[in-house]
């Protein structure tokens, strides 16, 4: 066999190689990542997807969020302007995490039968700010 | 002053499409003067750039908060030094800087090039110079780019610089990072002008070859240093997450190693000619993409830029940029035919190009995990996201073969290795990985980790061995003594040796990794007093105890400070204190959300990392997490020992690297100069 043969041999192993793990791979760990009306209607249509861990990315209702730090846990609801349910989560939250402005999270969990959504991880993204909050502070001014 | 800026950028610009025009479009090579015209661009845009630069700093450093960017960055009672930082830290900002490096780097390509290779210099000038143009037409164009807008009022006093940017790691991280990506340019350059001018000999690659180790070495230092930020930032306890921007930064990284390896080939042996063009113009697009997922925030990421349409101009950019310039590397194609066959697989030449294969495997695996959810939305509707186990299920077995090829590549010898010359070769590497694999498994470890610390073993002593042959020869040819056997060995053969040291900083990396993997987590909450005791990987029971939290306000900021005494299998390590920060503008009031800073007791074997979450209201117990992270130190250890490689081998001066004589179809030029007689010569 040629050299340049054997060489394409290997080539050709480590690209299926490649293309194998990361087809197992997303297949494996692969998460949907919703929007709470995707999230609703999906489990309407499939009452399996309650047990399917994923995500989801929504605002948090404003003033919607109580903390019983006893059991270090937090109760808030998300929405996207059409649907919105309740999330509970048991962990330390993030700083960034407050009711005071609309903030963005994505939160990570089971979407339960109960209608709450336990979520096993909550990332909280701070509002970004817009040029336009500096023009509301000059109309003060 | 926003005015001069404002001029300042105009002027780059059009000087810098002037002389790009110039370069691909004036038949500049019957004409001296107009080279010199088109080369002169480079040093026009850069003294502009300059200008609009000082421009800028002036403005923060007057905290004249009438301009909007001095005004969202900065705030009176920032340090000073952050004030420096604040030139970087927005999205407009960042594009001057990117804008002026390139141009000082694109004035520096002109003027530190060798004359032997000048008629590649206006082509070069062209590339640097367009490019710089498209950066200063985004800030000038792009929605909300501009450094220099100015506001509808003058607010009494800023918003103060992200909490999380006041680090001085992070002083360092995104301009090294930027200096990394700033720097590709060049090389880039160099290509699109070899193409152009139909020099497509190894004499590019020789003309920019430090260009891109200057480059692989930013990037290299900026994403160690950006995982040392994220360690000291983000409080989850690791240093990296497979987040979209830190991935970013990790693509061009992955090609230009692989490059930096595979013009070897072509400097040698006259092979991979189109490889080597696709490789580093595919480099310089994906540095271009990461700019575009930072700034257009089509991929959440923690990295929380402002998103805006900047990102779409980058997207045009490398589209653009992406066409042209692989259409001119097609109808180059048949002037790039190798000179050599490969002429066995045990080659040298071989395990250069699976290492090749590994790396733009890595690259693209990581690429696609990267780019999966939007992927996903547009062809199945629905978005799937993947995350750290997907990237370490792909790239873990991918790297250890990577290290394995580490091990194999400085041993087998070019052409076609002899079964001698691996028996010579192999012998003490085998031996070495031996040695790590009985160490490996006395300690424990199985699967993965253990995989990882045999292959070390192996590299580590690969490297040992070519230092050990080479002061041995010296020693007896030149009778020198060790000492100074191994100072010249590695000062006659920088390249050489710096390469073999930056194995030995990726072995080191590895190593660390591995550590990362037995990290131990807990959650605690306590009252002062209170104590809670957990074992470390390392098996040392340590023991923390909640001392009390206090309150107090320091430079920019109120802190509630908690404290925790920390011993280990029962002697005192001292405090550990973690803080929770409430940032204040010049009046006291609140600025941004609180943030944490972790509390740390480092040491080589492993470290306590202390997270405060905070103290719920009316009571007095406060709650932690803690982490022990094994062998985290060695990252940094790492980075150094790669870094410190990486200088030797670009180190100015040294023996001049001899090229292949030229073939005869070259000197021929049988890829007959289209564009006028300069090109012949």
């Amino acid at each position: 066999m040629k050299p340049s043969t054997k060489f394409a041999l290997g080539a050709v192993v480590i690209v299926a190689s490649v293309s194998l793990l990361i087809a197992q791979g997303i297949k494996q760990t692969g998460t949907y990542f919703l929007t709470p009306t995707q999230l609703v209607e999906r489990t309407a249509d499939d009452p399996t997807f309650h047990d399917v861990g994923l995500k989801v990315s929504a605002k948090v209702v404003k003033g919607s969020i109580t903390r019983s730090p006893a059991e270090q846990r937090v109760d808030f609801t998300i929405t996207d302007g059409t649907s919105e349910f309740p999330v509970t989560y048991v962990g330390l939250v993030p700083d960034t995490f407050t009711d005071e402005n609309d903030i963005d999270v994505v939160v990570e969990g089971k979407y339960g039968r109960d209608g709450v959504f336990h979520a096993t991880d909550v990332i909280a993204k701070c509002g970004s700010r817009y040029e336009a909050e500096w023009e509301a502070q000059g109309q003060q001014a | 002053m926003t005015l001069l800026g404002q001029f300042a950028l105009w002027a780059a610009l059009l000087i810098g499409l002037w002389s790009a025009g110039l370069a691909f479009l004036a038949r500049w090579q019957d004409r001296p003067e107009l080279a010199l015209a088109v080369r002169r661009g480079a040093y026009a845009v850069f003294a502009a750039l300059v200008v609009a630069a000082i421009a800028l700093w002036k403005g923060i450093f007057a905290h004249d908060f009438n301009i909007e960017y001095v005004a969202s960055y900065t705030s009176r009672n920032l340090p000073e030094y952050y004030l420096v930082s604040a030139f970087w830290a927005g999205q407009k900002g960042s594009l001057l800087f990117w804008a002026v490096v390139l141009a000082l780097f694109g004035a520096l390509a002109q003027l530190l090039t060798a004359r032997r290779f000048r008629d590649l210099l206006p082509y070069v000038a062209g590339v640097t110079n367009l490019v710089a143009a498209f950066f200063v037409a985004v800030m000038l164009f792009g929605d909300g780019a501009n450094p220099f807008e100015r506001l509808s009022f003058t607010p009494p006093d800023g918003r103060g610089l992200n909490p999380q940017l006041q680090n001085p790691g992070m002083i360092a991280h995104p301009p090294m990072l930027y200096l990394g990506y700033i720097s590709l340019t060049i090389p880039f350059a160099f290509a699109i002008a070899a193409l152009v001018a139909r020099k497509l000999d190894a004499g590019w690659i020789i003309a920019m070859r430090k260009w891109a180790l200057a480059s692989w070495l930013f990037l290299s230092i900026g994403i160690t240093i950006g995982m040392w930020w994220a360690y000291l930032e983000l409080g989850w306890g690791g240093v990296w997450a497979w987040d979209p921007v830190e991935n970013a930064s990790f693509h061009p990284w992955l090609t230009l190693t692989a490059f930096l390896h595979s013009v070897m080939i072509q400097e040698k042996r006259g092979m991979l000619k189109r490889w080597n063009m696709g490789l580093i113009i595919g480099t310089f697009l994906l540095s271009i993409f990461g700019t575009f997922i930072t700034r257009s925030g089509v991929i959440a990421s923690v990295h929380s830029f402002t998103q805006s349409s900047v990102g779409y101009f980058f997207l045009g950019f490398l589209l653009v940029t992406g066409i042209l310039s692989f259409t001119l590397l097609y109808t180059r194609w048949p002037a790039l035919e190798p000179e050599a066959k490969l002429e066995s697989t045990m080659s040298r030449e071989s395990a250069f190009l699976f290492n090749n294969l590994a790396l733009v495997g890595i690259a693209f695996s990581v690429l696609w995990g990267t780019l999966f959810p939007i992927l996903s939305e547009a062809v199945q509707g629905t978005k799937i996201t993947v995350g750290p186990p997907f990237f370490n299920r792909v790239n873990i077995p991918l790297g250890l073969f990577l290290l394995f090829l580490t091990g194999v590549g400085p041993l087998i010898a070019w052409r076609k290795a002899s079964s001698r010359n691996l028996q010579r070769q192999f012998v003490g590497p085998v031996l070495g990985f031996v040695a790590a694999l009985m160490l490996a498994l006395t300690l424990g470890l199985r699967g993965y980790p253990l995989m990882t610390i045999a292959l070390s073993g192996f590299v580590l002593a690969t490297v040992v061995q070519e230092f050990g042959r080479g002061v041995r020869a010296r020693m007896r040819m030149h009778a020198e003594n060790p000492v100074t056997a191994l100072g010249r060995l590695m000062s006659r053969n920088r390249r050489r040796y710096g390469g073999y040291i930056v194995h030995v900083g990726v072995v080191i990396y590895f190593v660390a990794f591995t550590g990362l993997a037995f990290q131990e987590k807990t959650a605690v909450e306590l009252v002062p007093g209170e104590s809670t005791t957990m074992r470390s990987p390392m098996g040392h029971d340590l023991t923390f105890t909640y001392l009390g939290t206090s309150q107090f306000t320091q430079l920019n900021r109120v802190v509630s400070a908690a404290t925790l005494q920390v011993s280990r299998d029962g002697t005192p390590l001292g405090t550990v204190v973690s803080e929770k920060r409430q940032h204040i503008d010049s009046f006291g009031r609140p600025t941004f959300e609180p943030s944490t800073e972790v509390g740390l007791k480092s040491s080589l074997q492993e470290d306590i990392y202390v997270v405060y979450a905070g103290t719920p209201d009316g009571t007095e117990r406060a709650q932690f997490s803690l982490i022990i992270n094994p062998l985290v130190n060695w990252f940094w250890i790492g980075g150094g020992v790669l870094a410190l490689g990486g200088l030797l081998a670009m180190w100015p001066g040294g023996p001049q690297i001899r090229t292949r004589r030229r073939l005869p179809s070259e000197q021929a030029g049988y890829a007959v100069p289209l564009t006028g007689a300069g090109a012949g010569s």
